[in-house]
């Protein structure tokens, strides 16, 4: 029987239902977050790094979590840092977020097209960057600012960048916080989703070859973990046992679809390591020292070739996807003062304040220095020009890069746009440097 | 063998007969052994030794972490590629089919090409990417396609795509050894033998043609440089691939006077050979396996049109595939074979 798109089944068997996933909160909505389940701090096991996989996957339902309700660390996740070593990775924290709150104001004033802020993810970056070695490679998506300012990359190249300046080492080829440096192991932002993660295995592929013990370390948001290139990338760690941590930043929100279009409402993410027979860990992604405890974990056990381990760091998206979101149109503003995790500055300062080590006059006063150090390099940068300005960069290099050398076809296009540069804009200089 | 101990001529090398096959093989020895960053990989090139054979013996002689099985996955092989080339390895990646490269074409456009310029240069992503193509194997929809306009309409890609055995090694040496992505696709009609189009005829072996003597070592054939087959003065015929040996057949049986051009490399284009001979005949044809709309061939007309218009005595002939696709059964209906391009031919000279 030919049967069209009609809808009508056979009436003896029940009408099927498509379910489309809805998040439990829209605009305007009381926000009520007691389903999500906040186990105690310090009760999770800390398998030795040897085990075999399948005996970290309880972890992959549970939540790794080192600060408790007291602002003590405590449990075997305890990474038992130092207190210099708390205090940077606070003021890295603090500075990311300064960094941010400055560059969101000056895409708000024309200094550049787009701007994405990482508020309430930073732990997810700089503790977990602090626990990797200097020069494993990290392959982050586009909310990894933490990890180059943790990695010591001077905010005046990121700001020149962020302009697309006449000092942007990108030659203002890229949006906006697509930041790159291979001297810091930073591999380039592409901004097409997931597409680092095949690459962070190919990168631990070729470590194992050559036997280098360099380790990769991939971020990427829960939404994007859709993309095939995710379970291209774990199916391969997995064959070839990789020396590969994937961290998969769960932050509840991509742009305005919630995680449950990604499969949140069936299981974690941290359990899909469970069908790849891979190490995995779910952790309380606010909370900095579990962060550390599990990159650290990943890595030790990555650098003894035991392979990959999936990490979901469990977290809130406190601001907009980028300056070209507005949330208020499809998510409760309650959300971010009812997160149940809190927020991972203010959590770390407490634990800092609850040792003796730190006070509340301590991180006004370090605020304030952050913020004029984050003002100081924006002057610098701004000396560079803003995006506003526009035609930074010598027409040629358009022209350079796309391949080693220059072929004619592209020779010839390069003439052309010289060409008409003098027509449009018969004033313009190119810049001397 | 390193490159000190290539010869100093490749005339006065010794050679050997190979076919196609053979000849990339060759090459992939010779760059695993000249280049400790060379890793070939791929599903079946390992132990097996791949489904053409092309792999056959890499992984026995250089071992398991150079010559590697893939999960079936051209996503993660490409992407996994170019994470390899941020290292600083040069892999040569093979996809089996160029009918299945599509799950990897995102890492490719998206990713390999725009490396070195999204990264200014910090990154780049040096593979090679071999791949069979083309039809007229009986390979029906899945296992015939020709879908070099695609790669050749990304900025940031090589394409290349030999035709003989003695071009695929030097092509492919000279591929592996180029610091930008390529896309080397391998036209599989011809891997045994130099298809004439006329299918009915008996398989004629590489053997017999000269282009299977293959000089033995390391040598390269520069990307960008095209090769005039056959030089002639009534008509400019402008190939690649299989179709190099198809229209040379086609002319040679209608007695046509035909300056016979193998592109070998897309992209970057060899315009001065192409030039130079549609000056000299003022009459082109242009002519490929692939669907018509938007082919390669499309871009090759209009180039002759924008550089050679003034010599141009006729307008310039496009022979190609039909724009369905590629059928089982009537295969031969579809491949652009001697009536096709005689058809062509015909109209060109009388024109």
């Amino acid at each position: 029987m030919n049967r069209n798109a009609s809808g009508v089944g056979r009436g003896n068997l029940p009408r099927l239902a498509l379910h489309v996933p809805e998040p439990k909160f829209r605009p305007g909505d009381k926000v009520d977050y007691s389903h999500i389940v906040v186990p105690e701090a310090g009760k999770q096991p800390r398998p030795d790094e040897s085990v075999a996989a399948s005996e970290t996957w309880p972890l992959c339902h549970d939540m790794v979590r080192v600060l408790g309700d007291d602002h003590k660390a405590i449990g075997p996740w305890d990474p038992k840092l130092d207190v210099e070593t708390l205090r940077r990775m606070l003021r890295t924290m603090a500075l990311t977020r300064a960094f941010d709150d400055r560059m969101y104001r000056g895409q708000r004033q024309g200094k550049t097209s787009f701007y994405m802020k990482c508020t309430g993810e930073e732990a997810t970056s700089v503790a977990a960057g602090m626990a990797l070695a200097a020069d494993d490679m990290v392959f982050p998506s586009y909310r990894q600012q933490g990890i180059l300012i943790a990695r010591g990359y001077p905010l005046l190249e990121m700001i020149n960048q962020i302009y697309s300046n006449r000092a942007d080492k990108l030659k203002g080829r890229q949006l906006p916080i697509m930041y790159c440096s291979r001297e810091h192991s930073f591999f380039t932002i592409s901004g097409n989703l997931a597409t680092q993660l095949p690459q962070a295995t190919g990168f631990a592929m070729a470590s194992a070859i050559k036997g280098d013990s360099r380790i990769a370390a991939a971020w990427v948001g829960e939404g994007s973990t859709a993309e095939s290139d995710f379970h291209a990338a774990l199916t391969f760690a997995a064959v070839y046992n990789a020396p590969a941590i994937f961290n998969v930043v769960n932050n509840q929100w991509a742009i305005s679809s919630f995680s449950g279009l990604a499969g949140a409402e069936r299981t974690t993410f941290a359990a899909r390591a469970i069908g790849y027979g891979i190490a995995g860990l779910r952790v309380d992604g606010n909370d900095a020292l579990a962060v550390y405890a599990a990159e650290q974990w990943a890595a030790n056990r990555a650098r003894a070739n035991l392979g990959p381990t999936l990490i979901e760091h469990f977290t809130y998206r406190a601001e907009g996807h980028s300056t070209s979101d507005d949330p208020s149109q499809y998510r409760s503003a309650q959300e971010r003062e009812e997160w149940p995790l809190g927020d991972p500055i203010n959590r770390l300062k407490a634990h800092l304040i609850a040792l003796g080590e730190w006070s509340e006059d301590q991180q006004a006063a370090m605020d304030r220095e952050l913020v004029d150090m984050v003002k100081a390099a924006t002057k610098e940068a701004e000396k560079n020009g803003i995006l506003g300005h526009g035609l930074h960069h010598p027409f040629k290099t358009m022209f350079e890069d796309v391949f080693e050398e220059l072929p004619w076809h592209l020779e010839e296009q390069a003439e052309q746009a010289i060409r008409e540069r003098r027509i449009k804009w018969p004033t313009w200089k190119e810049y001397e440097k | 063998m390193t490159l000190e101990e290539a010869p100093l001529s490749l005339a006065t090398a010794p050679t050997r007969r190979l076919n196609m096959i053979e000849a990339i093989n060759d090459a992939l020895d010779i760059m695993l052994t000249h280049d400790p960053s060379v890793i070939v990989m791929g599903e079946d090139v390992g132990y097996f030794g791949g489904v053409f054979r092309a792999t056959a013996g890499l992984q026995k002689k250089h071992g398991k972490t150079r010559v590697f099985d893939t999960p079936i996955s051209e996503c993660g092989i490409i992407g996994a590629a170019v994470g390899m080339g941020a290292y600083g390895l040069r892999p040569v990646p093979e996809i089996q089919f160029a009918d299945y490269i599509y799950p990897g074409l995102d890492q490719l456009i998206s990713e390999a090409a725009r490396l070195r310029y999204r990264s200014a240069g910090e990154f780049t992503a040096p593979m090679t990417v071999r791949s069979p193509f083309g039809g007229g194997i009986f390979g029906g929809q899945t296992h015939s396609q020709s879908p070099e306009a695609i790669f050749t309409h990304v900025a940031g890609l090589k394409t290349v795509i030999p035709s003989t055995p003695h071009d695929a090694k030097g092509l492919l040496i000279a591929a592996i050894e180029d610091n930008d992505p390529v896309i080397f696709f391998e036209p599989k009609r011809i891997y045994n033998g130099p298809f004439n189009g006329y299918y009915d005829q008996p398989v004629e072996p590489w053997a017999k043609h000269p282009d299977s003597a293959v000089p033995e070592g390391y040598y390269s054939i520069p990307l960008g440089k095209a090769r005039i087959v056959r030089p002639g003065e009534a008509l400019t015929v402008l190939a690649y691939g299989t179709m190099v040996h198809v229209a040379e057949a086609v002319c040679r049986e209608k007695g046509a006077d035909a300056e016979i051009i193998d592109l070998r490399t897309l992209v970057p284009l060899d315009i001065e050979t192409i030039e130079a001979s549609v000056a000299k005949t003022g009459r082109c044809m242009v002519v490929h396996e692939a669907t018509r709309t938007s082919g390669f061939g499309a871009e090759l007309a209009a180039l002759v049109q924008e550089r050679c218009f003034h010599h141009l005595e006729a307008p310039v002939e496009r022979v190609t595939g039909f724009d369905t696709p590629y059928p089982h059964s009537l295969e031969w209906a579809y491949f652009p074979g001697p009536i096709r391009i005689g058809e062509a031919v015909d109209k060109l000279l009388k024109a």
